[in-house]
């Protein structure tokens, strides 16, 4: 296929290797420990575990998975308030299906229809309003989740529901945004990473400016990533290249999508529809001030939260989980207890081995655990 | 949810929505373009572009030019790298 085939190409990606190498043994000359590359996004460290990057670069460097898999980071209070929305005989609560699986204290959005709910996965928010128009005497709630990636959608259509005069459509708002959570990922304590691979499609949408104080402040170097197995190769390189150049900019290797000053619309939609909460949970991070948007006092007829009782119940992660290190990068996946035994892709205890792009969940899958052999 | 995918438009649905209908991989179907049209491009004129999909929407078009960069820098590093090669070797050879 156009633009995936090209940026496959293994001779291309041995050209890549090759320079990598090379700087990555110049740059290990000069330090003890590896090079910790963080990707952002739960789309690389998909490609990176598909695609085996890992086990081709040199082992000087060492990739840790972060927090962009949002169905990764939702909390159980707000699995259980999709749940007890789902509940009602008059909703048809429409989602995602990366969500369905994602455990609540009780259950899952997939037990809760197993149990009797109206739950139906959708590809695209617009479903959600089709169904809303074909079915006026029921009340259909999209779960809207995700980063600035899917913001737009959402926004998008909650503007045309307003448009429409469609009244029996709501939004259940749990959107997150990249830039606080950046932030808190760069004041944890321990947190040793020399450079980011930047989320491609986050970008697409807001732009590199606002990465900049990432360079400014914190001194590290980022660089805005496709996701091909080429553009995470080259992606690597350009970081290496700033490291061993003793340089920290943020750069954009995803020129073909993502524009410097992202996408003027959607920005639009975005800060129209949306206002950032005072501070939102995530699932093993705990709480980070300036995550969250909820819907804007003018789209109120149409957010789920005002329309139906939500709790927003804070419940903690289940006893032993260490995602919160796992996502910083100060253990992985392997090294938590319950990686493997209580917790598995099939029966989920933590947030990282709910979606595919979840770091434990995609360690399991491609079995490629660097755990020392014993 | 988050992967998007390339698609070209083969049909503008309908300019005031404004809509089109793109094909990726065989399979066709209907997507708004607001992201991507603006006093400079209207829709009509999205016909054939190809354009980056996540849930329903075109985000972002996709930049034929940066694209060819990209692959021309990677063939540069692939290029150089043939050359140190060849250094390498070559020096071998002499010593």
């Amino acid at each position: 296929m156009k633009y995936i085939d090209e940026f496959r190409d293994p001779a291309r990606a041995q050209a890549v290797l090759d320079g990598i190498r090379v700087l990555a043994d110049r740059i290990a000359r000069r330090r003890d420990a590896p090079l910790q590359i963080m990707e952002v996004c739960g789309g690389h460290t998909h490609a990176i575990f598909r695609f085996g990057l890992a086990e081709l670069l040199p082992a000087t460097i060492e990739f840790v998975h972060g927090p962009g898999c949002p169905v990764c980071v939702l909390p159980m209070g707000v699995v259980d308030d999709c749940v007890s929305i789902a509940m009602r005989p008059e909703v048809i609560f429409t989602t995602f299906g990366d969500a369905m699986r994602v455990p609540g204290s009780r259950l899952s959005l997939l037990a809760a229809r197993a149990a009797g709910a109206d739950v139906r996965t959708v590809y695209s928010p617009l479903d959600a309003l089709a169904l809303a128009r074909a079915n006026p005497v029921r009340e259909v709630v999209f779960f809207g989740l995700g980063f600035e990636t899917t913001m737009p959608a959402t926004a998008l259509t909650v503007q045309q529901a307003e448009r429409e005069h469609i009244a029996n459509f709501s939004l259940f708002c749990n959107h997150i945004t990249i830039i606080p959570t950046l932030r808190a990922v760069l004041d944890a304590p321990d947190v040793r990473i020399d450079g980011f691979l930047g989320p491609g499609h986050v970008s697409m949408v807001i732009g590199s400016a606002p990465y900049r104080f990432i360079a400014k402040r914190y001194r590290k170097p980022l660089v805005i990533s496709g996701f091909e197995p080429l553009d995470v190769l080259q992606s690597v390189w350009m970081l290496l290249a700033q490291i061993d150049a003793g340089r920290c900019a943020i750069e954009n290797q995803y020129g073909r999508v993502a524009a410097a000053d992202g996408n003027p619309v959607a920005l639009g939609a975005i800060a129209a529809v949306f206002e950032p909460r005072e501070s939102c949970e995530w699932r093993g991070l705990g709480s980070i001030d300036g995550s969250g948007v909820r819907l804007r006092a003018r789209y109120a007829p149409w957010d789920a939260e005002r329309r139906f009782p939500v709790a927003r119940a804070r419940v903690a992660d289940p006893d032993g989980c260490r995602c919160g290190e796992v996502l910083t990068g100060t253990i992985k996946p392997w090294q938590c207890a319950l990686f493997a035994g209580r917790c598995t892709p099939e029966t989920p205890l933590g947030a990282l081995m709910v979606s595919a792009e979840g770091a434990c969940s995609a360690y399991l899958q491609y079995a490629r655990r660097e755990e020392p052999a014993a | 949810m988050c992967l998007g995918v390339p698609a070209r438009i083969v049909a503008i649905l309908d300019p005031a929505a404004p809509s089109a209908m793109v094909s990726v991989g065989g399979v066709q179907r209907a997507v708004n373009i607001a992201c991507i049209v603006d006093e400079a491009r209207a829709p009509s004129q999205c016909l054939g572009d190809w354009v980056l999909v996540h849930a329903g929407f075109a985000l972002a078009r996709i930049d034929a030019d940066e694209a060819e960069r990209t692959l021309a820098i990677l063939a540069e590093l692939g290029e150089m790298q043939s050359e140190l090669d060849a250094m390498r070797r070559d020096g071998a050879d002499g010593a």
